[in-house]
């Protein structure tokens, strides 16, 4: 049975990670409903939420599929655990009479959105919620014309104190050394 | 100064220091730096043909000798002639190197001349790749790609380093010690609890077998395999790649199982009330059906990659880990065997139909693929390395010669790249040098790669090649004449004289059609001190049997046709 797995994913801040990931959902044949990705507490380290389409068994193979990239530090299914999950969205609404505009405030704040732009004939209004909520806000507001929206994603984070530990990649040793540019033997052309 | 190194010197001191000796190449642009500085360096440079000799090589090197192959190219089109070895390297688990220079890391980005983003299109066909551009990381890169390269399940590494970071000089640092890769875990252990639920399985089984894959020798764990089943008294099947893990001869070897295996092998799989996969991951080419397969089996996998498990195949355990380490763990917990009636069983379906080709080809005065393998076979007695390209005469390979040493048949499995045998072989050999190697291939697969007869006469290499020549693409013409009504389209081939051309090259050829001519043409490559080349033209429309068509249940398999007996087997000897 197909149900949505969330993955918290702490991987090595180095370039192509991303790649190596998005390239690994595709080979494998993997959907990726969602995928957000940032810092953590820890430098060189950061950390991925990605949404997925899986029956167990896909998820675990998914999860053994990630391990084997080099640059993944740790995988953690928190689907079945308590966590909180989160997005943030923004949304254009089209405000072209007071009405609407006193409408749509309203709702804003019903909601817990906050306002962020206002222009003659248009609000942008952003909150902060589980998926539930901006679909429930996305609702009330599509009537009055939703002209731009954007997403982030889910991300989540598993209740109580317990927290995952990485250890942040070695750094290797830098010589001190001229700048590459100022020396003549460089030729930078095949 | 003195201390200072350049980054292309950095690349082979690493090199040396990590206990190369070999590498297959060729050179260009973004690489210049590298070879000027290899000069320098205690190491052996074969100059291929084409870049993807060189990963073929480099894997027939590391398959033949379980060290890391190195190949060397330069950016753009020398990097992408790589490809296809890499992609085959990895679909074999086989652990190789590519070094590849790249533009300056200025102009990366500029679609610089030969500029391409190699990193990004080997990604999804190499275990890991590297982008380096500072010469602070030249040495430290090499050392990780190739721990990363053979260890766990090995597989290819590539490491692209700009030509800019190739002439930059610093000071080496050398840190011989463990590699510090938080991410990278290549030794786990199953549960105390996995090994006992998987000990209970195999104890109370009345119909096991083994399921021997290339694990068995990537963790050389071929002598652990034969007391584990000889103790348990479980018969053996193997996959294409496994051939070789386990004794050919051994009483408990059933030989290959899947889609060309013998017809009591998967019916044993269809039969057992338990499989233990040893180090396979259960290709379509092994179940055929998955839906059908092994339908009274529980199943005990052990493997180093979790990934394998319950991808094709559901299974009852998963034991992950290196297999040598988890069946010295396991076999304690397994009671000495006694499976007498299986193994008659066993005997009984085996005696059914137990007509092999080379007991019942029609003596008409032609030639025969099974032959020509039968023979090379015996005049060898079975101690050569064999390295097969891939198509028909790969599968009577793995039917008609029997392989009693792990190493000894280096094919091209889960990729089935054609024109992988010539080079492989030229890295077997290099790997092996007191090995007898012969190269089987087909026509077809042959002239692929055949230019890298000029790097075995450059490099004065011994082989012998035993093309097996029946003017069609065989596999693809059976597939034909199977499933597309006869119609062959693009399969019949029209060949050089590959006996004329082995001449050319400084070579011996030599061209045989009739059966009689087998053996005395054998024992004259045996004895020639150069590389020989024997044409066999043998029977054009012959047929790999039995068969399990593509997707179909392992049980229902194209049979041999019925037998017209000669008697002819190596029990006349």
């Amino acid at each position: 049975m197909q149900t949505r797995h969330t993955f918290s994913v702490y991987v090595e801040d180095k370039p192509g990670v991303l790649n190596r990931i998005a390239s690994l959902f595709r080979r494998r044949a993997f959907n990726i409903e969602s995928l957000t990705v940032g810092h953590t507490e820890t430098p060189g380290v950061s950390r991925m939420t990605i949404l997925v389409n899986s029956d167990v068994q896909g998820a675990r193979r998914l999860e053994a599929n990630l391990y084997k990239l080099v640059n993944v530090l740790r995988v953690h299914d928190i689907t079945a655990e308590p966590a909180v999950y989160r997005e943030l969205v923004m949304i254009k609404v089209a405000t072209r009479t007071l009405e609407n505009r006193i409408h749509v405030l309203q709702l804003a704040e019903v909601f817990r959105a906050r306002v962020v732009d206002v222009a003659p004939d248009s609000v942008i209004v952003e909150t902060t919620g589980t998926e539930d909520k901006i679909e429930g806000l996305l609702e009330v507001l599509r009537p009055h014309g939703v002209l731009e929206l954007v997403r982030t994603g889910r991300v989540g984070m598993v209740r109580g104190p317990q927290s995952v530990m990485v250890e942040p990649a070695p750094q290797r040793p830098r010589s001190e050394r001229p700048a590459a540019a100022d020396d003549g033997s460089i030729s930078y052309s095949v | 100064m003195s201390s200072m190194r350049t980054g292309a010197q950095i690349v082979w001191e690493a090199l040396v220091r990590e206990g190369v000796t070999t590498v297959f190449g060729y050179p260009g642009g973004a690489i210049l730096p590298a070879y000027d500085a290899m000069l320098e360096y205690p190491i052996r440079h074969v100059l291929v043909r084409h870049e993807q000799g060189a990963t073929h090589m480099a894997d027939g090197y590391a398959r033949a000798s379980g060290e890391v192959g190195v190949a060397i190219a330069t950016s753009g089109p020398g990097a992408t002639n790589m490809v296809t070895g890499i992609a085959t390297a990895m679909l074999d688990s086989s652990p190789i190197l590519c070094i590849t220079g790249q533009v300056g890391s200025k102009v990366i980005g500029t679609d610089a001349f030969q500029e391409t983003d190699v990193t990004g299109v080997t990604l999804p066909i190499t275990k890991h790749n590297y982008l380096v551009s500072d010469v602070d990381d030249v040495a430290p890169t090499i050392h990780e790609a190739l721990y990363v390269a053979r260890s766990g399940r090995p597989g290819p590494v590539l490491v692209d380093i700009t030509k800019d970071a190739q002439q930059a000089s610093t000071e080496m640092q050398w840190d011989p010690g463990a590699v510090k890769l938080p991410g990278y875990r290549p030794d786990l252990r199953a549960s105390d609890a996995e090994y006992r639920r998987a000990a209970e399985l195999i104890n109370g089984s009345k119909r096991p077998l083994i399921l021997a894959g290339h694990g068995v020798q990537l963790s050389g764990a071929s002598g652990e395999v034969r007391q584990f089943a000889e103790r348990a008294d479980m018969p053996v099947a193997m996959t294409l790649l496994g051939i070789g893990g386990f004794p050919a001869l051994h009483p408990l070897n059933l030989g290959m199982m899947g889609m060309h295996g013998e017809a009591w092998v998967n019916q044993a799989v269809q039969e057992a009330d338990l499989l233990l996969a040893l180090g396979m991951r259960f290709d379509d080419r092994v179940t055929g059906n998955v839906k059908t397969y092994a339908p009274n089996a529980r199943k005990v996998h052990i493997d180093i990659d979790p990934s394998e498990f319950n991808k094709n195949v559901k299974v009852d355990v998963a034991l992950a880990g290196d297999l040598r380490m988890v069946l010295e763990e396991l076999s304690p917990l397994i009671a000495a065997g006694d499976r007498k009636s299986w193994l008659a069983a066993i005997r009984e379906m085996k005696g059914e139909v137990a007509v092999r080709d080379i007991q019942n080809l029609p003596d008409s005065g032609h030639l025969y693929a099974a032959h020509v393998i039968h023979d090379i076979w015996r005049l060898t007695k079975g101690k050569a390395v064999v390295v097969t390209d891939v198509g028909q005469h790969q599968m009577w390979e793995a039917q008609y010669y029997h392989h009693e040493q792990p190493r000894s048949l280096i094919t091209s499995g889960g990729l089935g790249t054609m024109g992988f045998a010539l080079p492989a072989a030229i890295g077997a050999k290099l790997a092996q040098p007191d090995a007898e190697v012969w190269v089987v291939a087909g026509d077809g697969g042959f002239q692929m790669t055949m230019a890298e007869l000029a790097t075995i006469a450059q490099e004065k290499i011994k082989i012998n090649v035993a093309i097996i020549n029946n003017g069609y693409l065989g596999m693809v013409r059976q597939w034909q004449e199977f499933f597309y009504e006869r119609r062959y389209a693009a399969t019949p081939l029209l060949s050089p004289d590959f006996a004329k051309l082995a001449e050319c090259f400084g070579l011996t050829g030599m061209q045989v059609d009739k059966r009689q001519d087998v053996v005395p043409s054998v024992e004259r490559a045996r004895a020639d001190e150069r590389t020989v080349v024997i044409d066999f033209r043998v029977e054009q429309e012959d047929t790999v049997y039995p068969m399990v068509p593509a997707g179909a249940d392992l049980h229902n398999m194209i049979r041999r046709p019925s037998p017209n007996p000669i008697v002819e087997t190596a029990d006349d000897e």
